[in-house]
């Protein structure tokens, strides 16, 4: 993280920030400048050390989030909550009053930092210039007429892609620690299985949330919000992405992984999209949502639900809370006005315990890995370091209740995760290995696909 | 958006309510079902207006408020020497923030139900405008074929 830190972002951000806080009213004070412009170059920082995390990571592939490893998840609590876009940062502000916007600017800043949309970090990054023009344009008036060209952006927005990527890694990951012998096809077909299912979650999760989209920072440019796409064809989009996902699970890996899509689907959707707005609970359910996608990915490998699967899935849903607590922490003006009910504004010191809690959690979860024969010992002693390192910064966040120590958290939660999974691939404790101790009955290649093909 | 238009035209965001207004192209061959979608999304379109350019206002307002009791309660000035306007940091906003959500909760419980029936039927509405729309096409298609 150090190494990465001493990237120099590109000249063209820095220069944008300083071309946006020209164009504003609001009188900065230098030093708020000055956190903006780190802000940007962590946010930079974060990405560039992201897309080497994801090449180092693909084995597998990559909506979001926007907010984890919550696949499907909504904005808030996945991981890969969706970045906001810099031109966004002009159009907020003229709205505002001037004591707002130093707080608007930061939680939009905070947003930005979010692990989702990469996508857009790259296009912004790429279009420096044009974002001035791009804001200009927002102000106009513009026709509903769906363009085929601009199709497959919007759709790829309408499904949060990059967060349907992350939630794929997270099922590969599940395939992967599962202790049978890798199958090609059954991987790739859980994995499309799972984007399929994922895209729709989030389509869905986007038409029910317009008007409350349109009124917070991070998620004012989404494609319906914007009137670039009908919501009777985000519904459609999201019946022929599910329908096929789902089939796809059922019949061409198992109906249990199928089960499970289509449970997930209907949690994010159902449950947790408008318990949003009803009860602190949503962050419970949201965990879930993330949680379920490794324990796809290992039933479909193996056709079974067992500790190993619970225990992946039991690793997910810990990670959720640090990284969505500490990321709402800088939200809490949006969720308020929102009427989002989030624990960072109404129970704030619950918000700081849970996560802190699901940090050391991670620890012991960690350790009981080489229990279950998942992975060796080395796995728990490799862990450690991560694991303290982000109770610590759970531990100060617990302590500081501040911004700072938020968001050290939540930039900890974006690699912790990766490298965690990473770790545990490697650790893992090696099927020909039991096979000699005699712990696995010995499995013909055509038993095996007999009980993944039904 | 131009007079000679055959479609639907979005805007910028309201500067109160932050929602996009639209302008619906009504069509002179317009079916009963089309225009009972078209007054459906205009009054959906209206009530959002309505609802959140209140809410927001309210919000700002009693931000303000909160702030300028607080900056009062320990001593201080609205504005600073420097003419800027004081704010409170973050953790003392938190306690506004909260105090809002909770006095607003049952006014979003009831927006929630109003606006998840309206975007329902709106697209339900769409659904059938469309099919009654492709089947007419096919039907053309049909005689033209004949034809």
């Amino acid at each position: 993280m150090s190494a990465a830190r001493r990237c120099r972002p590109p000249r063209a951000l820095a220069g944008l920030f300083v071309w946006h806080l020209r164009n504003t009213d609001v009188r900065q004070i230098p030093c708020q400048f000055m956190h903006l412009y780190h802000v940007a170059n962590d946010r930079l920082i974060t990405f560039q050390y992201f897309n080497f995390l994801k090449r180092m990571y693909v084995t597998q592939c990559n909506k979001d989030l926007s907010q984890r490893a919550k696949p499907k998840s909504d904005p808030i609590v996945s991981p890969f909550h969706e970045l906001q876009q810099l031109d966004q940062e002009k159009k907020v502000v003229h709205k505002i009053s001037p004591v707002s916007a130093v707080h608007q600017l930061w939680s939009e800043a905070s947003s930005r930092n979010k692990w989702g949309e990469l996508k857009s970090a790259a296009e912004t990054k790429d279009s420096g210039i044009p974002v001035g023009a791009e804001s200009k344009e927002d102000r106009r008036w513009k026709e509903m007429k769906l363009r085929l060209d601009d199709l497959p952006g919007i759709l790829a927005r309408l499904s949060k892609i990059k967060l349907t990527a992350l939630v794929v890694s997270t099922t590969s990951a599940g395939f992967a620690m599962a202790p049978v012998p890798f199958e090609l096809t059954c991987f790739l077909l859980a994995s499309l299985g799972t984007g399929l299912a994922s895209c729709a979650a989030n389509s869905i999760n986007q038409f029910f949330e317009v008007p409350f989209d349109s009124n917070m920072n991070r998620t004012k440019n989404r494609p319906l919000v914007r009137g670039q796409i009908s919501p009777l064809l985000a519904v459609c989009f999201a019946a022929s992405c599910g329908i096929p996902g789902i089939a796809l699970l059922t019949l061409g890996v198992n109906p249990l992984t199928g089960a499970l899509g289509a449970f997930n689907i209907f949690l994010y959707t159902c449950c947790y999209t408008p318990l949003k707005r009803m009860s602190i609970a949503n962050t419970w359910v949201g965990a879930v949502v993330g949680a379920i996608p490794p324990i796809m990915g290992w039933t479909a490998a193996t056709g079974s639900l067992d500790a190993g699967a619970l225990l992946l899935g039991g690793i997910l849903y810990s990670w959720q809370f640090p990284h969505f607590n500490a990321l709402s922490w800088g939200l809490r003006e949006d969720y308020s006005r929102g009427g989002y009910c989030m624990m960072s504004v109404t129970h704030p010191g619950l918000c700081r315990r849970v996560a802190l809690r699901h940090c050391l959690a991670l620890i012991g979860l960690s350790a009981v890995a080489p229990v279950l024969d998942i992975t060796t010992w080395t796995f728990p002693v490799v862990s450690l370091p991560i694991n303290l390192y982000i109770s610590y910064l759970g531990f100060r966040f617990y302590r500081d209740a501040d911004r700072s120590s938020s968001r050290k958290l939540f930039f900890c939660s974006l690699w912790h995760l990766p490298m965690l999974l990473l770790v545990m691939f490697t650790c893992k404790k090696s099927v020909l290995e039991k096979e000699d101790k005699g712990d696995l009955p010995r499995e013909s290649p055509e038993t095996a696909m007999e009980i993944r093909l039904p | 958006p131009p007079a000679h238009s055959r479609c639907d035209w979005i805007g910028p965001p309201d500067r109160h309510s932050h929602l996009r207004p639209v302008i619906f192209y009504a069509p002179a061959e317009e079916s009963a079902l089309e225009r009972r979608l078209r007054e459906a999304r205009q009054e959906a379109q209206a009530s959002n207006q309505r609802f959140w350019a209140r809410h927001n206002r309210a919000f700002r307002q009693e931000k303000e408020e909160f702030i300028y009791s607080r900056l009062k309660a320990k001593g201080l000035e609205m504005r600073d020497e420097s003419g800027q306007k004081a704010t409170l940091n973050a953790e003392e906003m938190a306690d506004f923030y909260k105090d809002f959500l909770s006095k607003n909760l049952e006014k979003h419980l009831q927006y929630n139900r109003d606006w998840y029936k309206r975007n329902f039927r709106i697209t339900f509405l769409m659904g059938q405008v469309a099919l009654v729309r492709a089947l007419r096409w096919l039907r053309r298609r049909k005689k033209n074929v004949e034809q």
